[in-house]
């Protein structure tokens, strides 16, 4: 069954345009003029129950609209939305009982009373039995370690403790939906892998379905199997992340360290009938850059024979490379017959 | 307060379920009361300036309306005594039924924060005359009730005596609660709709004040403009319980009165339901 159902989703937002000047100060005065934008741009995807997917793309991209219409939030301009069988905006007090939200950039509890209370008041206000609440906050305490935290006010509370409550807030009523919008935003890389941690293990143990915003692609990395990534309100990609690497990670670069000095043509003829490209770095190193056809062990094979090498350490194209990549060129789709002629692009990123 | 109405319907039988989840979420609204009736006792400072500046304006007013009458007799069917009494009675009133939602639910708008309130499976509209139920609950104890003790020390203010004329009052005071937190609701969820609410907010303020008849008791405005305040809301607020207080209406005349406010709570929610859906529908979170 799928959790999330998306076809052809669109939102417009009217937005005031400001005249300038004076003259044009008392225009806007008497007559507003609206121009209209659209944030999400007739979008479609589905998402099967117990998935974890990242959205991404970068500011501005739509990725927070579109999580505001999933979670009943905004309406849309057009198309339809499905989440969890519902309908978010038709029937939104009881779809929200069925979903759990974290917004990073905004608290959902209240800012002036203790940890508990708040936890004690969002089980009134989901409904969540006495005994269900007892066991699954004393679950998710542990989980997280907030047995210090409970008795202290919200305000009194740093980012890192913040965000594992707001994870407890939005998972107290057990939701089979989980949607996160820049979650790990702000943190430090400790409690940043305690979340990720804390989200697989959601995930295995309960099936709970999380859709995830983020800029740190090392979430997407070590929590998506899947990811959907917007450029001005489109989907530019949408699929595995093993797949995107494949498809857009143009390669290997491997760093030789030698123990004598090695120069850069003597490589060059050993590895004479590959497709390579070396630089030096000095007399001592020299870096190759293999295209992902090749096999990096066939490139090995001819040096390691010859030269004095002391170490040699192979680099995979990450990530945030390749993302940064499809930002710029706005597009996720590579036509075959570009590949060459990228390469001098995308070397650039590397060096 | 909240305790008894929180307690689990325990031993949950094939209909309890049902019933105890909204008897959870009424208890969750009347904790909205209660956490806001605590976080205003936190401010103390607050607490004990507002004591103050409460009996100061039942001073100020009440020399200023002794200075007109002189030695008059009576001006527009109030005597100088009903006055002074009138006076207190408006501005206590005034402690239970003010409140902030409006300026609250614009800044909520405002700044975004609304998206949390959305989030949950409650009504924001009622939460919010909730929290301002228990901000009223605060004032009616916590300043109220002194302020009045302090001003009936230093001014001949005279209350009644018989206890139909408080019940009468409580209730009434109840509806100011409510017609001018709908006020307040209206005022504050035109922030959806105009990019900068501010204007009409303290617009609105000056408006109840003035024509609620808390300044000056709406039988004092020129006749005209009294036929024109009969048929607003605002005169629901102040001037119509302060008249039953005083004693100046009494009797059937009573009802007549609570059925006025009745009337206009009525008729207040409409645009409170339109503006609502309205605003739903163009909702626009700011801040991405």
């Amino acid at each position: 069954m799928n959790a999330i159902e998306v076809q052809d989703l669109r939102k417009t937002f009217k937005v005031q345009k400001n005249r300038e000047g004076l003259k044009g100060a008392f225009a806007d005065l008497f007559k507003r003029q609206y121009s209209e934008v659209t944030a999400v741009k007739d979008i479609h995807f589905t998402i099967p129950q117990g998935e974890i997917c990242g959205y991404i793309g970068e500011n501005g991209a739509g990725k927070s609209t579109t999580i505001k219409m999933l979670t009943g939030i905004l309406v849309p301009t057009s198309g339809s939305v499905k989440v969890g069988g519902y309908v978010p905006y038709l029937e939104r007090e009881r779809f929200v009982q069925e979903i759990g939200v974290v917004f990073g950039q905004r608290s959902q509890l209240w800012w002036d009373i203790g940890v508990i209370e708040s936890f004690q008041l969002l089980r009134k206000v989901y409904r969540v039995p006495e005994q269900d609440f007892r066991k699954r906050l004393d679950e998710l305490v542990e989980r997280l370690a907030l047995q210090d935290l409970l008795n202290r006010p919200v305000r009194k509370l740093s980012l890192g403790q913040r965000m594992r409550c707001e994870l407890v807030a939005a998972l107290l009523h057990n939701p089979a939906i989980l949607f996160l919008d820049e979650p790990t935003i702000g943190l430090d890389i400790v409690v940043k892998s305690e979340i990720r941690d804390f989200l697989r293990d959601m995930n295995r143990e309960h099936g709970t379905t999380i859709l995830l915003t983020t800029h740190d692609l090392q979430d997407i990395e070590a929590l998506c199997s899947r990811v959907i990534m917007l450029d001005d309100g489109r989907i530019i990609y949408d699929g595995g992340l093993e797949e995107l690497k494949q498809r857009w990670g143009t390669g290997v670069e491997v760093q030789f360290q030698f123990g004598t000095p090695t120069k850069l043509p003597q490589l060059e003829q050993w590895s004479a009938e590959m497709p390579v490209s070396w630089t030096a770095e000095n007399e001592l190193g020299a870096k190759v850059w293999i295209p992902r056809d090749l096999n990096v062990s066939d490139l090995l094979a001819k040096v390691v024979g010859k030269a004095d090498i002391t170490d040699i350490k192979i680099i995979e194209t990450n990530t945030d490379d390749i993302v940064r990549s499809i930002y710029q060129s706005g597009s996720a789709e590579k036509p075959a017959e570009q590949t060459a002629a990228d390469q001098d692009g995308k070397e650039a990123v590397h060096v | 307060m909240s305790d008894s109405l929180m307690a689990p319907a325990g031993g949950g039988s094939a209909a309890g379920p049902q019933k105890s989840g909204r008897g959870l979420l009424l208890g969750a609204y009347f904790d909205f009361i209660r956490i806001r009736f605590l976080t205003m006792l936190a401010y103390r400072v607050n607490y004990y300036s507002g004591i103050l500046i409460y009996t100061l304006n039942i001073g100020v007013n009440y020399f200023t309306w002794k200075a007109i009458y002189g030695g008059g007799e009576s001006l527009g069917g109030f005597t100088g005594a009903q006055m002074t009494t009138y006076v207190a009675v408006s501005w206590m009133a005034r402690a239970f039924y003010f409140n902030n939602l409006d300026r609250e639910i614009s800044t909520d708008i405002r700044d975004g924060s609304i998206a949390i309130q959305f989030i949950r499976p409650y009504n924001y509209v009622l939460v919010k005359m909730m929290q301002g139920l228990g901000e009223g609950l605060f004032r009616f104890l916590m300043l109220m009730i002194p302020g009045m003790a302090i001003a009936m020390l230093l001014f001949p203010v005279q209350l009644p005596t018989e206890l139909s004329s408080w019940a009468g009052f409580l209730t009434m005071l109840f509806f100011s609660f409510l017609i001018n937190s709908q006020i307040n609701v209206l005022t504050g969820l035109s922030a959806f709709f105009v990019e900068n609410n501010e204007g009409v907010m303290r617009m609105k303020r000056v408006i109840v004040d003035l024509f609620s008849g808390l300044i000056v008791p709406i039988s004092l405005f020129p006749g005209w403009l009294s036929k024109v305040l009969e048929v607003l809301p605002f005169q629901a607020i102040t001037y119509l319980p302060g008249s039953v207080f005083t004693g100046r209406v009494q009797g059937t005349g009573i009802w007549s009165v609570l059925g006025i406010q009745v009337i206009w709570f009525l008729i207040l929610l409409l645009p409170i339901i339109a503006l609502y859906r309205a605003a739903r529908k163009r909702l626009f979170v700011q801040g991405g």
